[in-house]
């Protein structure tokens, strides 16, 4: 039992030394190994949830010889855990529901990149999620997004260059800043380990040291992550870089890169800056005003598309709204919610995307709602993974996304009236526009078609139908089964304070 | 009040300069429509961030953190940390630098421009 | 609805956004739908350039070039370059203000200044074995940053290979003779040189625990050798030396060595294991546990790094 707290050390290294091993393998051992390792890992962070809940308190964990403000550190913690297993879920079932379409867009040549991409993907994301150190964050960021333009540009046309490209640009600012906010917060502080830079937060305040040099340093921290994890005026290179590159890669953008800034930047909120001195900022408000017209504006731009991708690209920029929304709201409560929807969101979109190229698949690879009429018939499963995750992300009840708005609601009942005004609305009309759009492509893709096309028989994909089952799985679990994960996450937030 | 600040930042001149570098670089990602010129930008931007860097870890009168003689006080070198960051960081940037000269090679090939604004519209509405 | 639709696309604030989002449309033209198989199909490159004529070029610069002298597009572009001045410069006045308060330049008690960098100077020596204090904070106190910086190093190139490498492995014909042309003075000039720069590239990696250097600076030298090679003898008298095969080997040796060697003191120091690693005596080049180990890796991988960087643009070929 004692050997389990090895785990999220054994998950990191695995998945960085596996991609080093990729590279010298032929591109279908590439895929099988990448998906055990991608498996593996998360087995490991399970079990590694299973032991941190066991012992019911946090561990640090070196990484190296030497202790906490000397040597790299990570830690683990419940909420760490969980996020680790979801995301290692979510990344397993979107590589195996779209291994057939990378096969197809990937020049054969490159295959075996993609492969190292996708670990070296799932690599930083554990590390920005265990570390306790704000510098290695830095580093992993950096992986990430080297990464995520990697898995845009690897699909060789103009559309994906050109989406890299605004990536990339966006991603340099983002990048510039959160360094720069990082070099300035170890110039006050004198450290760079999250607990260490606390504490010496701590003494500054209560000494008046430095208070507006550190309100400049969480704006230029906060903003470079915001940049990077597409909140809504910074959202340009998105609907491109999710519309155009392949299923997996859109998937995995939309649900788990994106998510991963974002876990970060809470991570960063309480273990670095403290959430005192946070609401003494007020940079909760500038999330939440910017969140709520993500919300409304992306939904809106969602109506106007024609391709189903766009859409749900779209789509993703309402969601990062809300959960910028549930951070601004500055309580306990708001903070529950932004998580809650982290996971109803990253299962439910990765699933949409990888449904909805099942759809394309059966209509002469379109994405066009005009061609995608019927296309649910000829191909079922992909068909009620596309409604399921609709659904969800409508706020239908036994699904994710209900939970999370019932959250965001409850939160908003217990902030300021104005905010709570605010949210209200703003959620009726979200989740109205929301409504509008997912029924239309929900209803266009069940159009009736004719007869002999409904003879044509589409080969099947077992890989694709079984990640169709995961997804569908995980999120009827998560939206009967919210109380025991609501409670745990409550309780991991506790853990990180 | 203002006289204070002048002072201050004539103090902190590498700083000063540091910040100044790092606003220029960032106004030329945001401003310019020209690839080369974007990553020109970004590197002057890091850049600004290594010599703010390296300025931090020094201090008066202190050598170069290597060992010489059997020394070990800590009076007689400089924090060792920011050199190491900034040793990161360089790297970090080259290789950033890399791939977007790369991305920028692979575009001009093919859209026959640098400019960004024009090649987001030809592919728009050429399709490719 | 059709019409509803329509005098939404020509408002001002559809085309603010539009243009926030970087998907104006050009109203002259119909807005023709995308056949979907053109759009997603994979465009060769070197397909794309036979297609390619020159009055197509002319044609979508034309295209561009009307977009661009639409009085909105105009006005839009001038309002963007003004805000973006705007915002630089309210970054710098902030900025500049932050740094008057940040603490004092050179000045000794500084918050940097602590136990941290107290311990690494004190007792380094002892703890890493390395002479060089930052070589031992990298490379031992901090080592898992380190690997994270070799990795991103290792996805760079990969990218750079997915973007520039041409995809057919055998050479055309004569792609050497045409772009290499054959250079007395540099080709004596380098026949001098490349020995001497690689084997003080060797030497700054070798002794980046004692003195200056490391893996990083020494890499950079030995790629530099390497390129300066390349340029001089050809990529053909190169790759006797130095081929694809080559690097994959060296990068993965080295990363995989790295991987698994800082996995094994990572793990020992978490469980408080006794590592079995000597750290020899301080100052002698056999010294200073992993150190050394780690920076040939490191020093290997960036030589590598380089040189695959110039090839590939050079050629699209390692």
């Amino acid at each position: 039992m004692e050997f389990l707290r090895n785990m999220p050390f054994f998950c990191i290294i695995l998945s960085m030394v596996s991609a080093v091993i990729i590279s010298i393998m032929s591109d279908k051992a590439a895929r099988v190994f990448s998906l055990i390792v991608i498996g593996a890992v998360g087995i490991m962070s399970s079990l590694t949830l299973i032991y941190v809940v066991s012992i019911g308190e946090s561990y640090t964990y070196y990484m190296g010889h030497f202790p906490a403000p000397w040597g790299n550190e990570i830690r683990v913690g419940i909420l760490e855990a969980m996020t680790a297993t979801l995301f290692s879920i979510v990344m397993f079932a979107s590589v195996l529901g779209g291994m057939k379409r990378v096969f197809i867009d990937v020049a054969p040549k490159k295959r075996n990149f993609y492969y190292i991409m996708v670990d070296l993907l799932l690599a930083a994301l554990l590390a920005m999620i265990y570390t306790n150190d704000l510098f290695t964050g830095y580093v992993f960021i950096e992986i990430m997004t080297i990464s995520a333009c990697a898995l845009i540009m690897i699909k060789d046309n103009g559309h994906c260059l050109v989406a890299a490209a605004k990536y990339m640009i966006m991603s340099l600012i983002g990048s510039g800043l959160i360094l720069l906010g990082l070099s300035m917060l170890y110039d006050l502080t004198g450290h760079l380990l999250m607990s260490n830079i606390k504490e010496a937060i701590e003494l500054n305040e209560a000494s008046g040291l430095y208070q507006l040099p550190l309100t400049v340093t969480v704006g230029v921290l906060c903003v470079g992550i915001a940049i990077k994890s597409a909140l809504f005026p910074f959202h340009s290179w998105l609907p491109d870089a999710y519309g155009y590159s392949t299923a997996t890669s859109s998937a995995l953008l939309s649900s788990l890169i994106s998510k991963g800034y974002i876990f970060l930047l809470i991570k960063i909120m309480y273990r670095v800056i403290g959430m005192d001195v946070i609401r003494e900022t007020r940079i909760g408000n500038v999330f939440f005003v910017f969140g709520v017209v993500g919300m409304i504006m992306g939904s809106v731009r969602a109506i106007a598309q024609t391709d189903v991708r766009q859409m749900i690209a779209y789509s993703s920029v309402a969601q990062i709204g809300y959960i910028y929304m549930g951070m601004g709201l500055g309580t306990e409560l708001g903070m529950l919610a932004a998580i809650f929807h982290i996971f109803a969101h990253s299962s439910a979109k990765s699933m949409m995307f990888i449904s909805a190229d099942g759809l394309s698949y059966v209509s002469d690879d379109s994405k066009e709602f005009d061609d995608l009429g019927g296309s649910a018939i000829k191909n079922p499963i992909a068909g009620i993974t596309f409604t399921v995750g609709a659904c969800s992300m409508i706020g239908i009840p036994m699904l994710a996304g209900f939970i999370a708005k019932v959250c965001f609601a409850d939160a908003a009942i217990n902030a300021s009236t104005i905010k709570l005004v605010i949210v209200m609305l703003a959620l009726a009309f979200s989740t109205l526009l929301n409504a509008v759009y997912f029924m239309r492509a929900i209803i266009s893709v069940y159009r009736p078609i004719k007869e002999e096309d409904q003879m044509k028989i589409y080969p099947r994909n077992p890989k694709f139908i079984v990640a169709c089952l995961i997804f569908i799985g995980l999120n009827i679990y998560l939206g009967t089964n919210a109380q025991p994960i609501l409670d745990l996450i409550l309780e991991g937030i506790g853990m990180f304070a | 009040m203002f006289k204070e600040l002048i002072t201050n930042l004539f103090t902190n001149y590498y700083e000063t300069a540091a910040v100044i570098i790092f606003g220029i670089g960032f106004t030329t990602l945001l401003l310019n429509k020209n690839l080369i010129k974007k990553i020109i930008g970004f590197n002057l931007m890091d850049n600004a961030v290594y010599l703010f860097l390296a300025a931090k870890g020094y201090v008066a009168g202190r050598k170069a953190p290597i060992v010489v003689n059997n020394v070990m006080d800590v009076n007689a070198y400089i924090n060792p940390i920011p050199a190491g960051l900034v040793l990161t960081g360089i790297v970090v940037s080259v290789s950033v630098t890399a791939i977007m000269l790369a991305l920028t090679v692979k575009l001009y090939r093919r859209y026959h421009t640098l400019d960004i604004d024009e090649i987001a519209i030809i592919s728009r509405k050429g399709g490719i | 609805m059709s019409k509803l639709k329509e005098n939404y696309k020509d408002s001002a604030s559809q085309k603010f956004s539009d243009f926030m989002t970087g998907d104006l449309e050009i109203p002259d033209s119909p807005p023709a739908r995308k056949k979907p198989d053109k759009q997603d199909k994979i465009v060769d490159a070197d397909e794309f350039f036979s297609e390619f004529t020159i009055s197509d070029d002319i044609q979508r610069r034309e295209l561009y070039q009307a977009f661009r002298h639409r009085r909105f597009v105009k006005h839009a572009s001038k309002l963007y370059s003004i805000m973006s001045a705007v915002i630089g410069l309210i970054i710098i006045v902030i900025l500049l203000i932050t740094v008057a308060y940040l603490p004092k330049f050179g000045n000794k008690s500084n918050p940097d200044n602590n136990i941290v960098s107290q311990r690494y100077i004190e007792n380094g020596l002892e703890e890493t074995g390395a002479v060089n204090i930052v070589s031992g904070m990298i490379l031992d106190y901090r080592a898992f940053d380190t690997f994270g910086e070799s990795n991103v190093l290792f996805i760079a190139c990969c990218c750079v290979l997915i973007l520039l490498r041409n995809d057919d492995d055998e050479p055309k014909p004569d792609e050497d003779v045409i772009d290499f042309k054959r250079d007395i003075i540099l080709e004596k000039a380098a026949k001098f040189l490349v020995p001497v720069i690689l084997v003080f590239g060797i030497y700054v990696v070798l002794n980046g625990h004692l003195s200056p250097g490391g893996g990083f600076s020494g890499g950079a030298i030995m790629g530099a050798g390497l390129i300066l090679f390349a340029n001089a003898y050809g990529f053909e008298r190169m790759e006797r030396l130095f081929s694809y095969g080559t690097f994959k080997k060296i990068t993965f040796g080295a990363l995989l060595f790295y991987g698994l060697a800082k996995s094994y003191s990572f793990f020992t120091g978490a469980n408080h294991l006794h590592s079995i690693i000597p750290l020899g005596t301080p100052g002698a080049i056999l010294s200073s546990g992993l150190i050394l180990y780690l920076n040939i890796c490191v020093g290997l991988v960036v030589a590598c790094t380089m040189y695959g960087f110039f090839a590939l643009f050079k050629r699209g070929r390692i």
